[in-house]
């Protein structure tokens, strides 16, 4: 079997205060290429620590985590950056579009750190926002657009450097049901498509459309289940 | 280079969503740019002129005056530089091509019922050409009229204007002292030298009567009486000043020294004074130099100051942003790249404000002339009190001022939009994606 991601006891520590805190005390799961996961927890329980450091944005204190073949836990700050524009789909709760750029600027911004923006870029990020469908509004800015609007933005970004893993950060947290479920159809066909998925939630309703849902505790596994 | 193109068309979007607030910014390096220029500009054009004015004395020329000692040493006896000095610099001083003697006295002329206090230069025909003065009617002195002490007069422009406001003046026979004097010739009329230093004083020619220095000597003898009101004053001299010319610009310096010596023998009095203008000139390039140094100082002071103020904005900017640094670092942005971002946009507005101020530079002259149009027209009163080099410098723009200045404004942009670019690159990304 082929591992999009290989957690081995991974830890994770902050000095708050001059207090150590235990936010990930040895956490180790694999995710299978093409899986589709949910992970839930109180807060608290390290879900979004467990995120950051999937998501390449911080090292772990110990443990491994391999991202395909590469030990992320060694990389340099370059190269974490380099593997979240290339390898890494990023769906945040609050959308987090940037304001000043129009709805194709906006998705063309991963393509432009990861070293490549060429005429035909340009007609993917087009054709991106056209599969979300947005494609009458490619010149409009976020705040003309509604939340579930801005979060398709978002998927699309995510999807504009064909990244296999994609993490999604309580995607549909702000929006009303009829747009959460629009949200998970889009989620659940690029999981059809092959992509990994791993998206931290607190709804029950949607950790249920997921393949696996991992629950956290005070920083470990509580229990991993598998539908 | 679409990367570059990027970046600079993305950090003037940026700029321009608080455009109040970049243009002060663009403002400051403005004021700092143009203000390199103007004073250089400025510090050029006073230079140049005080250089000209010396130079205008004569490069070759040494120029030696009388001057009067304090009172209770002169007494009666004269003082002063005498006839003999003229002599035995002339006999003895060999490295001398010319020497112009005069003698110049306050007196009241008058033609008929028309009367003016003016002075009156006994000189030598070759004084027209010393003084650089030129004909505008009849001739002036010539040796014959000294030879033979004539009581001939050659007028300035001014005073043949007060005399003979309607008439030709040529001919006519005008009253110096109770003598007269018959007019021979009229002379154009000339910029009055200001001071510049050494013995030299500001001098104003327009008021002048040209009479041969023999028929002075003939007629007034060497006393100068003054009387005004409540002061009666007498004055004992033969020579108010000799100009000598050099035969060659390299002698004037060794010149100077034995013309010194040679006229200090017979005189126990520090009674006179010498004037090299070749030395004033080397002095005012040397102090032109300094002044030049010291306004491009100031200058400089305010292009710091501008810079501080795009530290300042970009400090500001990148608090506020910082959110959004957090989503390109999420994105895959690497540390330089959100450095690179910040510096831009900081030499962005550094760059343009270095444009503008150029352009602003560029206008110097023809915006300064016009501020002194204005000045004149508002206070002439004021105006007319301050020094001849003020109210009628033109500034000249310094070439080299224009690069230099718009480097300046670059280089402070990098300067003070590295450090605000490098505290927002060290921003954690979590951190900064929590940023509200």
């Amino acid at each position: 079997m082929n591992y999009a991601a290989r957690i081995g006891n991974l830890r994770k520590e902050y000095r708050l205060g001059g207090e150590a805190v235990h936010a990930l005390r040895g956490v180790t799961f694999d995710v299978p290429e093409g899986d589709y996961i949910s992970i839930m927890g109180p807060s608290g329980s390290g879900k979004s620590t467990l995120l950051n450091l999937l998501g390449c944005l911080d090292r772990p204190t110990s443990g491994s985590f391999l991202l395909g073949d590469d030990d992320v836990s060694r990389m340099t700050d370059d190269q974490l950056s380099e593997t979240r524009a290339r390898r890494i789909g990023f769906v945040f709760q609050s959308y987090n579009l940037l304001p000043a750029l129009t709805v194709v600027e906006n998705i063309e911004v991963p393509l432009v750190y990861s070293g490549r923006v060429t005429r035909g870029d340009r007609q993917r990020c087009v054709e991106l926002a056209r599969l979300v469908g947005l494609g009458e509004r490619l010149e409009h800015r976020p705040a003309q657009l509604s939340g579930g609007q801005q979060q398709r933005v978002a998927i699309a970004r995510s999807l504009v450097n064909d990244p296999r893993f994609m993490l999604a950060d309580e995607p549909t947290g702000n929006l009303d049901s009829a747009t959460t479920e629009e949200i998970l159809n889009l989620l659940e066909r690029l999981n059809r498509d092959g992509r990994t998925i791993i998206l931290v939630t607190h709804e029950a309703e949607v950790a249920e459309r997921t393949r696996r849902t991992i629950v956290l505790r005070d920083g470990q596994i509580q229990t991993d289940k598998r539908r | 280079m679409t990367g570059w193109l990027r970046i600079l068309k993305l950090s003037v979007k940026n700029l321009l969503m608080h455009p109040l607030r970049s243009g002060l910014t663009v403002l400051g390096i403005f004021i700092g740019v143009s203000g390199v220029i103007w004073l250089l500009a400025i510090g050029e054009g006073i230079g140049r002129a005080s250089e000209e004015q010396i130079a205008a004395l004569g490069a070759r020329n040494i120029i030696v005056r009388t001057i009067k000692p304090s009172s209770d040493e002169v007494q009666d006896a004269g003082y002063g530089l005498t006839r003999s000095d003229y002599m035995r610099l002339l006999a003895t001083v060999h490295t001398i091509e010319t020497a112009v003697p005069i003698r110049e006295v306050p007196q009241e002329i008058r033609y008929r019922t028309r009367k003016f206090e003016g002075r009156c230069v006994g000189c030598t025909p070759e004084y027209a050409e010393a003084a650089r003065l030129r004909q505008a009617a009849g001739r002036f002195l010539c040796d014959a009229d000294l030879i033979e002490e004539r009581n001939f007069c050659v007028l300035a422009a001014e005073s043949a204007e007060r005399l003979f406001p309607f008439g030709n003046p040529l001919g006519e026979e005008i009253m110096v002292d109770d003598e007269f004097y018959r007019v021979v010739g009229v002379m154009q009329p000339r910029a009055p030298s200001s001071g510049i230093g050494g013995s030299l004083a500001a001098e104003d020619y327009s008021r002048d009567v040209y009479i041969p220095l023999t028929a002075m000597q003939r007629r007034m003898g060497d006393m100068m009486v003054v009387t005004k009101p409540g002061q009666f004053q007498r004055d004992l001299f033969e020579l108010s000043q000799i100009t000598l010319q050099v035969k060659d610009r390299e002698q004037v310096l060794q010149t100077v020294d034995v013309v010194r010596d040679t006229i200090a023998r017979e005189h126990t009095l520090p009674d006179f004074g010498v004037t090299v203008p070749l030395e004033l000139l080397r002095q005012a390039q040397t102090t032109r130099l300094m002044f030049m140094l010291f306004l491009g100082l100031i200058a400089a002071v305010s292009l710091v100051v501008g810079g501080i103020g795009i530290m300042n904005i970009m400090l500001a900017t990148v608090t506020e942003r910082t959110r959004e640094i957090g989503i390109r670092r999420a994105l895959g942005a690497k540390r330089r790249d959100i450095t690179r971002q910040f510096v831009i946009e900081a030499v962005v507005l550094s760059v343009v404000g270095g444009a503008l101020g150029v352009r602003g530079g560029l206008l110097c002259r023809p915006i300064s002339v016009r501020i002194r149009q204005l000045l004149l027209a508002w206070f002439p009163d004021q105006m007319a009190d301050l020094p001849e080099v003020v109210r009628t410098v033109e500034p000249i723009l310094v070439s080299w001022s224009i690069p230099l200045a718009f480097l300046i404004s670059a280089i402070v942009g990098v300067l003070f939009g590295v450090y605000p670019a490098i505290r927002a690159a060290r921003l954690d990304p979590i951190e900064a994606l929590r940023h509200e």
